[in-house]
């Protein structure tokens, strides 16, 4: 076992990790712990672009943008976080462009924007271009900038290093950061970071879900450190299914296809989107879409000999606007189903997408031990927080301004904590927990399998907990998980060793699934109403009487060691803007 | 009520759409041996599936061992370029039907990068020539307080370069690269490319004087590996001319 000191220690190197990075080895000695080498961050995957009311193109104000973010998050967002998210961004997105980012350019030479889905003018009169991009390949740009930027700035990065726990330490009666530990891919030993502030910007859970656009490597490690540690989680239920990934594959088609005039169609070639949303039509928000997708195919009016996907049609626009603006998602429709965009509409079909829960934090992106009380040292950003600016449900373009906006305000005051504060003791026996879990795993000879308990764990979240949910389905996929972490218990492992053990990792991961798999039921099945991406077709209207709150859940350990989920919730943040009903 | 559930068990099996491939793969484990081997497993699969799905099918259900580096699984985060049929590739970009899975396919780590295990090489060496370039935008004077302009033009100049994912395909698809590793190297040149390019970048001086010593673009015998192997589609070894053109002519 080795020991580590660093004043911060930032925990994943994508978006936000890259952002708080660089702001945090400005003003402190700065580790960045990351299970994948930088450039292979999710991050890059994202594609259509930055929200940011510059207004190069048309009005548009950072009010509007509050606003829509609000709306979009069916009034479940924070709007102190929403007000800063929106307000920021400008100075988000100008400070990319000077790091290097090559946005996409006006005939003035500004940088240009797009129509994106939920963004409006003035309150949703209609459609406004707010979405700063580069192609579709905004996320890659902004990764590459942040890589670029880590580089020049003399970022330390300890890369395929896995972190598997946080460390807490009580002083004087308060929890505090102590640091975390670290599994290191390459030699299978274990580090162990002493830090004064710790950073999660480790990234989503997507992959408890089976049809997903995330990467095999979001499986919630941050949030599941964290869980474990008994800090809570917050609104897991809400999960966004991005209305157009690849059929079958999941692979994400930007919502800008859509911005670019984009149209979804049934089996009959009917635009469908204008019964669902006249004003808005396809760029409608995220829930609102997906939901109309599966109403169409559950009404029998889906594509295909099995009726189970719909088409994004993009034969009308001109083969030029797709080279320009759509080069990459053209080419994933060539590559993945031998289909020519220019001249055939592409199979699609809702794709499980992002968390819009996670680990809750304030504005300042420090962590939350309950409604009130923060971890000292402790901070979050990112997919793997909840701020929460994002609500029920996120308007696409705002989480790479989330990782921006709140990747650099983390970094900053983690930073600032750290050069005032001094080291926390870190705990007796500080990797005991990881050492037993690996060797657990390592010497099991249980007869159960990862990749058969995985498979069944996301063909189990796909039935039950996508996007129409009821309580009956949320309870068979409680019981089902329930089932699964019971046998998880006898899984084991082929490879023994101590080099580049992705056997043992992947096993690690799954653990952290099925943990979060089952706050995510566990808290769905609580929430009696249907809000943004949590549609319960039991109970289908928005319930602000009982549930205009944030659901914060906690592990509970019975001193048989049994292991339950508590629940528990929160206020939200209500400043300018009243709930209204949610129309596009 | 036998015949018809049959006749429909029968259907199916006609329109299966899975065939038997095998994958001979070129295993590496210093804890076991210091001798690599050929191991070939052979596995159902549908041949419009990748061949990433495939080495996931193997792993996942025959052998836990076979070890490699994969993540966002379409093309974009660069981290499972390795040798198939001989060539290099992105394994998920790569779709069984499109390599002849008649034959074995043949899967090894990339050359020129020291295998680590199985299909997971030192990845330092590749970095490091990255980071000596100066990849990142350098400019004097003072930030303006909005974007700084740059027309279309001049953005759609090294559009082509800004889309290199590092994953490493054509570095170590480079002859040269293999016979000595002090080599830059294809990727290390593109990103150099990319802000040399750049309207907006003052250091293109500075990045032409790094690539000017005798391990960078000279080397290039221009055999255009690196433009076949790349999965972005960049003309890489166009993009080695014109760093070259620009040391001679000091416009760019």
């Amino acid at each position: 076992m080795k020991i580590h000191k660093y004043d911060t220690v930032i925990v994943g190197a994508g978006g936000a990790g890259m952002r708080a990075a660089i702001e945090a080895t400005k003003r402190s000695r700065t580790a960045v712990l990351t299970k994948l080498y930088p450039t292979r961050s999710h991050t890059g995957a994202a594609q259509g672009g930055m929200a940011a009311a510059l207004a190069n193109v048309e009005e548009d104000n950072w009010e509007w943008h509050t606003f829509d973010t609000v709306k979009g998050g069916d009034y479940l967002v924070d709007q102190d976080a929403a007000e800063i998210l929106a307000k920021e961004a400008i100075d988000a997105v100008l400070d990319l462009e000077k790091m290097g980012l090559p946005f996409n350019r006006t005939p003035n030479g500004t940088i240009d924007q797009r129509r994106f889905g939920g963004h409006s003018r003035n309150h949703g009169e209609a459609p406004v271009r707010r979405s700063c991009y580069a192609a579709d390949r905004t996320g890659h740009m902004i990764l590459q900038t942040l890589y670029q930027n880590c580089v020049k700035e003399g970022v330390e990065f300890f890369n395929e290093f896995y972190v598997l726990d946080q460390l807490i330490t009580e002083v004087d009666g308060v929890k505090m950061s102590a640091g975390v530990v670290a599994y290191e891919l390459a030699t299978g030993e274990i580090h162990v970071f002493q830090a004064k502030s710790v950073i999660y910007a480790s990234g989503g859970t997507g992959k408890f879900f089976k049809v997903t656009s995330n990467a095999h490597t979001l499986t919630g490690d941050g949030q599941a450190a964290c869980y474990r540690r008994g800090l809570p989680l917050e609104d897991m239920e809400f999960f966004q299914f991005h209305p157009t990934g690849i059929w079958r594959m999941g692979i994400l088609l930007t919502e800008g296809a859509r911005g670019e005039g984009g149209i979804l169609r049934n089996k009959d070639g009917e635009r469908f989107m204008e019964k669902y949303a006249p004003v808005m039509k396809d760029l409608a928000s995220r829930d609102v879409v997906s939901r109309s997708i599966y109403t169409e195919i559950r009404e029998g009016r889906g594509c295909g000999p099995e009726g189970d996907h719909v088409y994004l049609d993009l034969t009308h626009l001109p083969p030029e606007q797709l080279d320009a603006k759509l080069p990459d998602i053209t080419e994933f429709a060539r590559t993945y189903l031998g289909i020519e965009p220019y001249t055939d509409p592409i199979p699609i079909q809702p794709t499980a997408h992002y968390a819009m829960g996670g680990i809750p934090t304030n504005v300042e992106g420090e962590v939350l031990l309950d409604n009130t009380t923060v971890v000292p040292g402790l901070y979050a950003a990112g997919e793997v927080a909840c701020v929460s600016v994002h609500g029920a449900n996120r308007l696409g373009t705002n989480s790479l301004l989330d990782i921006n906006v709140f990747g650099k305000r983390s970094g900053i005051a983690a930073a600032e904590y750290a050069v005032k504060s001094d080291y926390v003791d870190l705990p007796e026996d500080p990797a005991s927990l990881v050492v037993d879990q690996v060797e657990r795993l390592r010497n099991s000879t249980g007869s159960e399998r990862v990749a058969e308990i995985r498979r069944e764990l996301q063909e189990t979240m796909d039935a039950n907990v996508m996007v129409f949910r009821t309580e009956q389905t949320i309870k068979t996929a409680v019981e089902k998980i329930a089932e699964l972490r019971e046998r998880y218990r006898n899984v084991s492992i082929q490879d023994k060793g101590k080099r580049f053990n992705t056997d043992l990792l992947e096993a690690i991961e799954l653990g952290n699934l099925l943990d979060l798999a089952e706050v995510m039921a566990v808290s769905a099945l609580a929430r009696k109403e249907s809000r943004g991406g949590h549609y319960r077709e039991d109970y289908p209207n928005r319930d602000d009487v009982n549930f205009m709150r944030h659901t914060m859940a906690y592990r509970e350990v019975g001193d048989d060691g049994s292991e339950t989920v508590r629940l528990d919730y929160k206020p939200v943040v209500q400043t300018r803007y009243q709930p209204m009903e949610r129309k596009y | 009520m036998a015949t018809p559930v049959m006749d429909k068990a029968e259907a199916e099996a006609a329109a299966s759409p899975y065939i038997t491939v095998t994958f001979r793969i070129r295993r590496f484990n210093p804890e076991l041996s210091e001798h690599a081997v050929w191991e070939d497993f052979p596995i159902e699969i549908d041949p419009k599936e990748r061949v990433l799905d495939g080495l996931h099918k193997i792993k996942w259900d025959l052998d836990g061992t076979l070890t490699f580096r994969r993540s966002c699984a379409h093309g974009i985060c660069g981290s499972d370029a390795m040798r198939i049929n001989g060539k290099n590739r992105l394994a998920c970009k790569t779709l069984i039907k499109d390599i002849n899975p008649e034959k074995p396919i043949t899967v090894e780590a990339i050359k020129g990068l020291t295998v680590l295990k199985d299909l997971v090489v030192d990845m330092e060496p590749f970095f490091q020539a990255y980071r000596d370039v100066m990849p990142f935008l350098v400019t004097k004077g003072n930030e303006p307080t909005r974007e700084r302009l740059q027309s279309a033009e001049a953005r759609e100049r090294f559009d082509d370069t800004t889309k290199c994912i590092l994953c490493a395909a054509c570095t170590t698809s480079c002859p040269v690269f293999w016979n000595d590793g002090q080599y830059f190297g294809p990727a290390a040149i593109v990103n150099a490319h990319r802000f040399i390019f750049d309207s907006r970048d003052e250091a293109g001086e500075q990045r032409l004087e790094i690539l000017n010593d005798k391990d960078g673009v000279w080397r290039c015998r221009t055999t255009f590996n690196c433009t076949d192997a790349c999965p972005r589609g960049i003309e890489v070894t166009k993009a080695i001319q014109e760093v070259k053109r620009a040391l001679i002519t000091r416009r760019f």
